[in-house]
């Protein structure tokens, strides 16, 4: 197991490397002098030479890749231009906030998603199958920056049963923290409970036919017993899959969510960085979240092989 | 150790979303074409669609969800293509004392913030998104083809390429896609740009797997034995016996693409304002939603709608024109 681990991380290594490069590169793509662009129309020539110097832009390009590795080896991500503080730390502050609404997000999927999956798979073509395969589709179909405004204005204004927006910390007041985080988890979780449930449902019906099963079956346990102990065993390994997928979805889709609802995470954050046009936190947010996301797949491969046993890694 | 070794169970099953054959493995029978909805005619023959002797069109036709994707999405691109002909007022002609008109029988969608006529924005609209998203499904399509191919069939290749198309992938799409289009600047092309970085390697790794298949097999190994060059094998026997998975998943794209569109118009690096894509229509709505909730509304339902339809369409053309993709990428 620690010899597939160390082999799973050497190949994540290279990728690693040009997530980091492509990261670091992206200020190359800014048309003309970025430093121009960060700096706006109506700033001054001095304004503009001095973020010229801040970031760097004076050096060639090389040198100032050599810089970027120097201070990724020392934890350092640069300084954001509009925050003037480093983004590191920026991004740290904001992160509990973003963890709390995926969490919360991926929560409602699993919730929903996995039931729908499993009942859809149990009651093949009927119409509660055809329901949950309907939902599915138009979860994928339906815009989620665009449901949040539509349940923004059904429960927030007219309803008022919901704040409209806003964010509240855990310590200052639970119960608020929970209703302000509701419909932005909620608008964010539709899209994966659509996904989990497909996959849910698919693999549910290839155990349900399993040899097993039958004997299961055949012996006269009872359906309950068949469908939640025998069969859900063996659908957990694609449902840990899509929750390892859904996260870094999540987090992308944090960054228009939290916008509509006004919530301090990262992505609102990463948001206001791009209609800033601040690169280095740009940068930041993009290469940490890349990371995050390869170790995650490789977090997700070690718990196949532990909740499956049948999946050897150390063979070959 | 090649890609195809060391590709992650996670990726792989990525792989198996995005064709979307997830949604159906094994049904409940052995029928080679099963419909997962069941509620084309196949179900009342008791699973089985239509037999593969009917010619491809036929069969498509007898498909009732590729039907209801079909209707819709020629829906759109007629309302699209019409534009012009449709249109009450020019899209962007603000009139000011015609300002939060709410839906009524001049302006049956109503009005927004400037006065300008709803639905000939979103007429226009329409061909806006259906312009970039097919854009963006070319470009794909061109470019994951030729890397999917490049890594499948020379495997000296696979490796380097595979890496790149792995290190794109690892960050999530919309934020690349918002990243690129926010160091370009905001424009029409910028967002296909970005977007088609995106989508390409998504589509790359599809195509190499479709391909690692279709080399192996007894016809290509047959012509390479009478001494065909390899870009002659590439181009009549490979790529022709790969276009059906490449297809489906064109579809999807193209879907993603329009919702993906949408986002970053949305967050101001589309089409600038006062163009009238769907996602500048919601985010200048946004402003207005106490007042005015309808200037959001049609929009969304705009998009939802061709997402719906592309979605449908794709799932239809997967049952149809390729069931092994369950088998391939399952």
């Amino acid at each position: 197991m620690i010899e597939f681990i160390l082999r799973r991380l050497l190949v994540a290594l290279p990728v690693l490397l040009l997530v980091s490069l492509i990261s670091a590169s992206l200020m190359q793509l800014v048309p003309g002098d970025p430093a121009a662009v960060i700096a706006g129309s109506s700033a001054s020539d001095i304004e503009v030479a001095k973020i010229r110097e801040q970031l760097g832009l004076n050096r060639p390009f090389a040198s100032r890749l050599g810089a970027w590795y120097v201070a990724l080896a020392h934890g350092d991500l640069g300084n954001s231009i509009l925050l003037n503080r480093p983004v590191t730390q920026a991004i740290a502050e904001r992160v509990p906030v973003t963890l709390a609404l995926a969490g919360f997000a991926l929560l409602l999927t699993v919730a929903i998603g996995l039931p729908c999956g499993i009942i859809a798979a149990v009651r093949a073509n009927t119409w509660i199958d055809q329901a949950v395969l309907t939902l599915a589709l138009i979860g994928v179909s339906v815009p989620n920056f665009w449901l949040s405004l539509m349940l923004i204005v059904l429960f927030g204004v007219m309803l008022e049963w919901l704040p409209a927006g806003g964010y509240v910390p855990f310590a200052d007041d639970p119960v608020q923290w929970m209703r302000c985080l509701i419909l932005p988890a909620f608008s964010l979780a539709l899209l994966q409970v659509g996904l989990l449930a497909r996959i849910t449902r698919a693999t549910m019906l290839e155990v349900l036919q399993q040899d097993y099963v039958r004997t299961a079956r055949a012996k006269g346990l009872p359906a309950m017993k068949v469908i939640g102990k025998h069969a859900l065993m063996n659908v957990m390994v694609p449902v840990i899959t899509v929750i390892g997928i859904s996260f870094g979805l999540l987090l992308s889709g944090s960054v228009v969510i939290e916008t509509v609802y006004s919530i301090p995470g990262m992505g609102r954050l990463l948001a206001n960085a791009i209609f800033g046009r601040d690169y280095p936190l740009i940068q930041g947010g993009l290469l940490l979240t890349a990371s995050v996301l390869v170790l995650l797949n490789l977090v997700v491969d070690v718990l196949y092989a532990v909740i499956d046993p049948r999946i050897k890694y150390d063979e070959r | 150790m090649t890609s195809a070794e060391s590709s992650s169970p996670a990726s792989r099953l990525i792989d198996a979303g995005k064709t979307r054959d997830v949604g159906n493995a094994v049904d409940g029978d052995n029928a080679p074409y099963r419909d997962e909805w069941g509620l084309s005619d196949a179900g009342e023959t008791g699973g089985a669609v239509a037999p593969r002797a009917l010619p491809l069109w036929r069969r498509l036709f007898r498909h009732r969800l590729f039907m209801t994707g079909a209707v819709i999405v020629s829906l759109m691109l007629t309302l699209a293509l019409l534009a012009d002909f449709i249109q009450i007022v020019p899209p962007e002609k603000m009139q000011v004392r015609l300002r939060f008109r709410t839906p009524d029988f001049r302006f049956p969608l109503g009005t927004d913030n400037y006065g300008r006529d709803i639905w000939s924005r979103l007429v226009h609209g329409a061909r806006l998104s259906l312009m970039i998203g097919f854009a963006v499904a070319l470009f794909t399509g061109v470019f994951g083809t030729t890397f999917g191919v490049l890594a499948g069939y020379f495997r000296r290749l696979d490796g380097p390429l595979m890496r790149l198309m792995d290190a794109l992938m690892a960050f999530p799409a919309i934020l690349l896609a918002i990243a690129i289009a926010a160091a370009l600047g905001p424009s029409a092309i910028n967002a296909v740009i970005a977007l088609s970085v995106v989508y390409t390697p998504r589509m790359a790794r599809i195509v190499r797997s479709t391909v690692l298949v279709v080399r192996e097999t007894e016809y290509v190994q047959a012509a390479k034995a009478c001494g065909a060059r390899a870009g002659s094998i590439i181009w009549h026997h490979v790529l022709p016996n790969s276009m059906a998975p490449l297809l489906v998943q064109l579809t999807f794209i193209f879907a993603y693409a329009i919702l993906a569109e949408a986002i970053l118009s949305f967050l101001g690096l589309g089409p600038p304002p006062p163009a009238p894509t769907w996602g500048n229509m919601i985010a200048e709505g946004k402003d207005y939603l106490r007042e005015a909730p309808y200037i959001c509304l049609f929009p969304g339902i705009a998009v939802a709608m061709i997402c719906l339809g592309l979605n449908l369409l794709g799932d239809g053309l997967r049952d149809v024109l390729d069931p092994r993709l369950r088998v391939l990428h399952g």
